[in-house]
């Protein structure tokens, strides 16, 4: 068993970011997540890994360095919340157009605007739809717990790499602040340049007289070829499919469904149990990615169940997907608390009485 | 009028009459730059140091948004093309990623002096161990000639069309100046690349900068002013006379700070 600890989701980011052989973060502060940043600086992980932490002027400036790291084959990371991740928008973009892999943080906060710092799940369409500009995907996890917080720290490199996009764990102001059991998994040595240049061969490591020059760029001006290249991102998206990631909770002999991510899951949690304790048989769909959302799982449970109830802290994006998904054979409806408000499982189970079984 | 021979040519390539190469630290893409700029010759200067030195495999650049924004394909080396502005941000990591390697940053007037003076202003601020190369022509050239932010008063552009208006526009701005007034600025100079002894005065100062890389100083920082004859809607002789009296009044020559201290004017 490895370390155990008792961490915030915001520290449990940062300690699995170093032993995730990270080897760069760049952040700014902003509220509900710079125990991040203050985090790693309190524990210098330039001693315990050589791992670089920088704070940057902007997150404009933060995403920008992970551009610069990442283009050179270096597994980098920052944190943010909603508005950071907002001026962080054209980077991304840039990002997954120059193919980059780099693992981002949002602790989401309400909005928009400045909002408020209290958390909200209202990030969702910025986050699987794009954010940026231009056709692109994330490969998104959302973590309901504070360990997931940090297994997904390792998840998320993974997946950066393996489909060379950025990686963004949704995570929102109840997961980032509360304190859990953490169960730390065993440090991965950061890698030596020699493995980092047979890993990536593509990264500007510096041109040896072997190989051609890497040339890291998301500009082509030639039409055609820039078809041809977003249609290869387009597979790739496409093919991200392989490593959806969902759990479904009691819904083997379930009429009804919740559907909810991150910190609603686990409020969907015990409103499961309260309805149950009523006879309502309800269960929980949780996607873990995002994108790629789980969305033949969705329409399989929809043979299954009468309705669904996406739960989100926002005014209903998830609920689109999941109608995507469901392809109109039952009603699916959207409740949830914004603006910094949170649900509770008793507001939910009445939200799924009036709106699903009795609507 | 007698037909003309078309393979004068081979004898002008015999190697006996060879004078000059083109440094193999520039590719054999022909340049995208308008016959006259000063680019191209940056370029070569550029690629001449790094070949100097030795330092191919170790050196990576950085390509802004602008005019510039396909040297990549010119220079001979590994190379990142950052979003418009952010350069120094990219160059920031890069270093910190890779501390023994030659990072630079290669940028024209509004990358540099507009959208992205916050990025330059805090590598230069933190001391980042890069080079800077700023290339000034005073307007915005891929776009087709738009104001800058280092348009000088009463110059004409698409966005200025009847003269840079201070009152209205604003003033020019002297990043050169303010940048060396930073602790983390090591070496700033200003340069031009419009003749033969300029080139070479610009040269020595990139060699300059590239060993204070080496020798971990920190921040190098060096402008040139150069024209844009298409921009600025002159022919190339016309432009460089144009700049000699209007620009270099207004942004003059030579070092502003040497072994981090600023040089006193006599």
């Amino acid at each position: 068993m490895g370390e155990l600890k008792l961490m915030k989701g915001n520290e449990a980011v940062a300690e699995a970011a170093i032993r995730a052989g990270c080897d760069g973060y760049f952040g700014y502060p902003i509220t509900p997540q710079s125990e991040v940043i203050e985090y790693l600086m309190a524990e210098k992980p330039y001693e315990r890994t050589g791992m670089v932490v920088l704070q940057a002027e902007s997150e404009v400036a933060s995403i920008n360095m992970l551009y610069g790291g990442a283009g050179s084959g270096k597994r980098v990371m920052t944190s943010s919340s909603s508005p950071g991740i907002s001026l962080m928008a054209e980077g991304i973009s840039y990002m997954a157009g120059a193919e980059l892999p780099c693992l981002l943080v949002n602790v989401v906060r309400g909005g928009p605007g400045l909002g408020t710092i209290q958390p909200s799940q209202c990030d969702y369409f910025q986050t699987v739809k794009g954010g940026g500009h231009g056709d692109y995907r994330m490969f998104v996890l959302a973590p309901a717990s504070v360990q997931e917080m940090s297994d997904f720290v390792k998840i998320g490199f993974e997946m950066a790499f393996k489909y060379r996009t950025p990686a963004m764990l949704l995570s929102d102001g109840v997961i980032g602040q509360m304190m859990e059991k953490v169960e730390l998994f065993d440090p991965i040595p950061r890698r030596s340049e020699a493995e980092i240049i047979k890993e990536c061969p593509w990264a500007t490591t510096g041109k040896t007289p072997d190989r051609e020059r890497n040339i890291i760029t998301s500009l082509d001006l030639d039409s055609a070829k820039q078809e041809e290249h977003v249609i290869k991102l387009g597979k790739k998206y496409e093919s991200m499919k392989q490593d959806v990631m969902f759990e479904n909770i009691m819904t083997d002999d379930a009429e009804y469904l919740f559907v909810a991510y991150g910190s609603s899951a686990r409020i969907c949690q015990k409103a499961v149990d309260l309805a149950r304790a009523e006879g309502i048989k309800v269960g929980l769909h949780r996607p873990i990615t995002l994108y790629p959302f789980p969305e033949a799982e969705l329409n399989r449970l929809a043979s299954k169940v009468k309705g669904m109830l996406a739960v989100e802290m926002s005014l209903g994006q998830l609920v689109e997907d999941v109608r995507l998904a469901v392809n109109g054979k039952i009603k699916v409806d959207h409740y949830g608390r914004i603006g910094g408000m949170i649900h509770t499982p008793t507001q939910v189970v009445d939200a799924l009485k009036k709106q699903i079984i009795g609507g | 009028m007698a037909d003309v021979t078309l393979d004068v040519w081979k004898d002008i390539i015999k190697p006996e009459n060879k004078v000059f190469s083109k440094t193999p630290l520039l590719t054999d893409k022909v340049f995208s730059y308008c016959p006259g700029c000063g680019h191209g010759t940056a370029h070569r200067v550029v690629a001449e140091v790094i070949e100097e030195m030795g330092i191919q495999k170790d050196t990576i650049g950085i390509a802004p948004v602008g005019c510039s924004v396909l040297a990549y394909e010119f220079l001979n080396i590994d190379m990142q093309q950052a979003a418009h502005g952010r350069a120094p941000a990219l160059a920031t990591a890069l270093k910190r990623m890779w501390p023994e390697k030659y990072i630079f940053t290669y940028q024209g007037d509004g990358d540099l002096a507009a959208i992205g003076t916050a990025e330059t202003i805090h590598a230069c601020n933190r001391g980042e161990n890069i080079v800077i190369i700023f290339i000034n022509n005073g307007i915005y050239g891929m776009t087709g000639g738009q104001m800058a932010p280092t348009t000088l008063p009463g110059m004409k552009s698409s966005t200025s069309p009847y003269g840079r208006e201070v009152e209205m526009m604003g003033n020019p701005l002297r990043m050169t100046e303010l940048v060396a007034q930073l602790p983390g600025t090591y070496f700033v100079a200003r340069h031009a690349v419009h003749k033969p002894g300029n080139v070479r005065k610009f040269k020595k100062a990139v060699r300059q900068a590239f060993e204070n890389q080496k020798n971990n100083k920190g921040l190098s920082f060096i402008e040139v002013v150069s024209n844009c004859n298409s921009g600025w809607k002159m022919t190339p002789v016309a432009a460089n006379e144009w700049m000699e009296q209007n620009m270099f009044p207004f942004y003059p020559l030579g070092d502003i700070k040497v072994d981090g201290q600023m040089v006193t004017k006599k």
